[in-house]
């Protein structure tokens, strides 16, 4: 189930980041295609291809296009995510240094048919190199009339906070406040960037925009399943044969991702469990991985498909202390606006790290799926719910493995 | 405007009501510790959720803006257990250290944790620890452990004074309220972050420790501080007297008047009461002969001034009035000067620095009254009296309050002034260089020993009442001038302050029709 490479077609290139490899390979075509159709053309187009968002939510993005109201006179702001944090996922980090003129491509095409006419690209803090290779593609493409002429592109750079990658966080950030996400409504597409429509896009997403405006809709829909076309940039990492980035459709089963992609369980070891959508998603039992990979898929499967960060485990792996891991990454990210997230992520980790210390509580357990379950839907942001992920699957998927740690 | 059903009674507000303030109409309290009307929404302590008819789950009630047609349940059984798990995040890494917190008997952690919470506590880890007891500026303290980082004090830096001092630092549960490096919080409205900060968090430097607040009785006022007249509360200490130094007037604070003053209240304002307990006090009319001083009874005393004003001619006679006397000690001088026929008189002494202003709230006029001393015809020439008593035209003069030693006019000449005129006499609460070189000092009760009405700069006449009793033998002016009158030959009826305002309303068209009554707490804004 290897479909056809196309956001990582170029990656074996040694010079696939620079703007001669990205011509040769018939880069900026789309884009002249999409200067001679209406803006709402594409849009239409981006609705009937089924792209989702690729950042973690899964929301249609030509839906969320749409959402930018017409009648606007000031400006409306394009704005890319490329603050990939979410523990276990590093393909934008791939994308930014091996194609960064994809996204700039991408955002061109957007840009027209939200009537934007500056875009801002979020990067990471820690993206070092692909900072610089996306910022000299920048300067390529200034130089060679792609950017300037009606659409400016604003390179601005993180400092590390995780809850900068939720997109009013990311939007609070490049306003020059502190990270926190905003309340909604209003939604960005109605009030976003300093106070203008915005829309905020995965760097992966963007991506394939291109190939949408150059090949159709009918043809990117195909190569996924009814509600979610395309294909999807699959970091593995954990204990596989074969760590990496692998494209695929969205339509494969995390079974061939981790068998088939990444060469299976190091050393044939038996596989215990699998976070398939970065740290966010709920864990799956090692005999839980013959669902499809799609937002759907994963979703009835009671996780999600999030980021497609997928983190295998085996035997050897402790679940409560990589449940300590978890905790003590939402501890430390939580921003600290809500109270629920604010104060439950540092109660829960000191409480998850009690118990693999061999100090923990009988009532500790419920305790910690409780508090997560009351906590889980009354804050702003879904960082929360991402936190309560982890804390609720591992426990009810793993509970003998807690309890075995709890003195009697 | 939107028709909305909360908890099955109807109500119809303004478009843009949120649903908090939308159930305060009809008498219901959605808890919160975030939201407060005169600051932005932060929508971040998640306590105010209520469910709303067709929304999945419970929703926040100061982000909802009512709609036509909404149907609202606060109380349902989701709602409950929401606000009880709520609760209990915001306890988590709370010190609870109760018996020792300022805030504790005014606190909404305590309130709401027994209204909605009551919960048994689960949390048997260490909590998270910060900095206590860290002044923040000259009268704010913080004591970060207690603080549940609703933002309010934030908002209110950034939105109302605009100085920005305050930010929240780090994040999750390490959060905190702190300074911006290089600042403190000084500006000039700064403590009313105490008053907005719902938990012991932000104290009072001036009153922390000082009282407990459960023995505090309360009574409604005016500050006295400028022409604003900003509502306020006067907090007195009379059951613990040992406590506070003997101070009885606690703290004052602010008394929400949408036409006035909103929420807020200046410093110069809340922290300006100190002569109220002060040792310069006047407790008892005294005179002064051949540069001994003793204390006289109220009968000398007024027997005394009453002959002055007998015995010298009316044009030898000058009265300086103080625009920080209410309109009834005002309208009691009037009938005193128009019985003698004294035409000399005058309230304005001008500060020697031009008082500061602002558009938040602070007057440049720091006095009270001086639109009501206007609308009573005392605006005269007050350089001119002083100058009539050095030319040994005036040669009694009556000053109300004012240390004349201490404003824009000269010194050496106002010196000569006084030295000049044969008869000083002084009403007012405190001693100044001014009632040191009175013949007759008359003591006069301070604006929370007794009752009153102001007029402020916009023309509206507010009711101060009494918090205390006057200290020593100190009477309110209008009582003092009561006596002068009937002293002078006059009848007059029960010795109240309002049988002076039902005189002046009836005598002065811009009053007209004005009671007490109709005042009321809100005031009431003359034609």
């Amino acid at each position: 189930m290897t479909a056809e490479k196309i956001l990582t077609r170029n990656f074996a290139r040694a010079d696939s980041h620079t703007l001669k490899a990205y011509l040769e390979t018939g880069g900026y075509t789309a884009w002249q295609k999409a200067q001679t159709l209406p803006p709402a053309e594409i849009t239409e187009e981006v609705k009937q291809s089924n792209l989702r968002g690729l950042g973690g939510a899964g929301f249609p993005t030509g839906t969320k296009w749409s959402f930018i109201p017409k009648s606007h006179g000031g400006p409306v702001y394009l704005v890319i995510n490329a603050d990939e944090g979410e523990p276990g996922t590093f393909k934008d980090r791939y994308l930014l240094e091996r194609d960064p003129h994809a996204v700039i491509e991408g955002m061109l095409i957007a840009a027209r048919a939200i009537r934007s006419a500056t875009g801002f690209v979020y990067v990471r803090g820690e993206y070092v190199e692909p900072y610089r290779r996306f910022a000299t593609a920048v300067s390529e493409a200034y130089d060679a009339g792609y950017l300037g002429k009606g659409f400016d592109v604003v390179v601005h750079r993180g400092a590390g906070a995780y809850i900068c990658g939720e997109e009013t966080g990311l939007i609070s950030s490049l306003e020059g406040k502190k990270g926190w996400p905003k309340l909604k409504p209003p939604f960005p597409a109605i009030k976003g960037a300093f106070g203008a429509p915005t829309i905020v896009n995965n760097v992966e997403t963007i991506c394939h925009v291109p190939h949408i405006i150059a090949r159709g809709a009918a043809w990117f829909a195909a190569l996924g399943t009814k509600t979610q076309g395309g294909t999807r940039m699959y970091s593995v990492s954990g204990r596989v044969t074969r760590p990496g980035v692998y494209e695929a459709s969205v339509a494969i089963t995390l079974r061939q991702l981790v068998y088939d992609l990444a060469g299976g369980v190091t050393g044939n070891g038996r596989l215990k469990a699998v976070v398939p959508g970065g740290s966010s998603a709920a864990i799956l039992r090692g005999d839980e991985i013959d669902v499809t990979m799609d937002v759907d898929g994963l979703r009835n499967a009671g996780t999600m498909a999030g980021s497609a960060g997928v983190i295998v485990m085996d035997e050897t792996v402790s679940i409560p202390e990589a449940l300590m891991v978890v905790a003590r990454f939402y501890a430390h990210e939580s921003c600290g606006q809500c109270t629920p997230c604010r104060e439950s992520t540092g109660w829960i980790y000191k409480m998850v790290r009690r118990i693999v210390e061999g100090r923990g509580r009988k009532d500790d357990l419920d305790t910690i799926l409780d508090v997560a379950r009351r906590g889980a839907g009354t804050t702003i942001c879904a960082f929360y719910d991402g936190a309560v992920g982890p804390y609720v699957s591992y426990i009810e998927k793993f509970r003998a493995e807690f309890e075995a740690l709890i003195p009697r | 405007m939107p028709n909305l059903t909360i908890n099955g009674h109807a109500v119809e507000v303004p478009p843009g009501t949120n649903l908090i303030e939308a159930a305060r109409k009809i008498g219901v309290e959605i808890p919160h510790y975030c939201y407060h009307p005169g600051l932005s929404i932060a929508g971040q302590c998640r306590l105010c959720m209520v469910d709303i008819e067709k929304t999945p789950r419970p929703t926040i009630a100061c982000n909802t803006p009512a709609v036509d047609g909404m149907v609202v349940l606060t109380e349902t059984d989701r709602v409950k257990e929401t606000r009880k798990s709520i609760m209990e995040f915001h306890l988590i890494n709370h010190p609870l250290d109760c018996p020792v917190c300022d805030q504790a008997g005014e606190c909404w952690l305590q309130i709401y944790y027994m209204q909605h919470g009551l919960y048994d506590p689960r949390m048997r880890d260490e909590k998270v620890h910060k900095p206590k007891a860290v002044p923040l500026g000259p009268h704010v303290m913080l004591d970060a452990e207690r603080c549940i980082l609703c933002s309010r004090c934030v908002r209110f830096c950034d939105e109302v004074t605009r100085t920005g001092e305050l930010g929240i630092f780090d994040r999750g549960d390490h959060s905190e309220i702190g300074l911006f490096p290089g600042t403190e919080l000084a500006n000039k409205y700064s403590g009313n972050v105490v008053d907005i900060c719902p938990v012991g968090a932000l104290t009072d430097r001036d009153f922390r420790f000082a009282v407990r607040v459960w023995y505090l009785e309360r009574a409604t006022s005016i500050c006295p501080g400028c022409a604003r007249g900003c509502n306020i509360e006067v907090h007195v200490n009379r059951r613990r007297p040992h406590h506070n130094e003997g101070r009885r007037v606690a703290r004052l604070k602010p008394r929400f008047n949408a036409d006035v003053n909103r929420w807020w209240i200046c410093d110069a304002g809340r922290y300006g009461f100190a002569f109220v307990d002060d040792k310069t006090r006047l407790l008892a009319p005294s005179r002064r002969e051949d540069g001994a001083v003793s204390d006289a009874t109220w009968e000398e005393a007024i027997g005394a001034v009453a002959g002055a004003l007998r015995r010298f001619a009316p044009d030898e006679i000058g009265v300086v009035a103080s625009p920080k006397m209410a309109n009834e000690d005002l309208w009691a001088l009037r009938r005193v000067l128009e019985q003698r026929g004294i035409r000399r008189v005058a309230f304005r002494v001008p500060p020697r620095e031009p008082g500061d202003e602002d558009t938040v709230l602070i007057r440049g006029d720091k006095n009270p009254n001086s639109r009501g001393a206007e609308l009573l015809g005392l605006d005269g020439d007050g350089a001119a009296i002083l100058a009539a008593a050095r030319a040994r035209v005036v040669k009694c003069l009556w000053v109300f309050g004012h240390d004349l030693l201490q404003c824009a006019w000269d010194a050496a000449e106002t010196d000569a002034a006084l030295r000049a005129v044969p008869l000083l006499i002084f009403t007012g609460t405190n001693a100044n260089a001014t009632s040191e070189r009175a013949h007759w000092v008359l003591p006069a009760a301070t604006w929370v020993e007794r009752e009153g009405t102001y007029t402020n700069f916009e023309g509206r006449v507010q009711r101060f009442r009494a918090a205390v009793e006057p200290l020593g033998q100190a009477l309110p002016e209008w009582d003092i001038l009561g006596r002068v009158l009937q002293a002078l030959g006059v009848e007059v009826s029960a010795p109240r302050a309002e049988r002076w305002f039902r005189e002046l309303a009836g005598a002065v068209p811009v009053f007209a029709g004005l009671t007490y009554q109709s005042i009321g707490d809100g005031g009431a804004k003359l034609p």
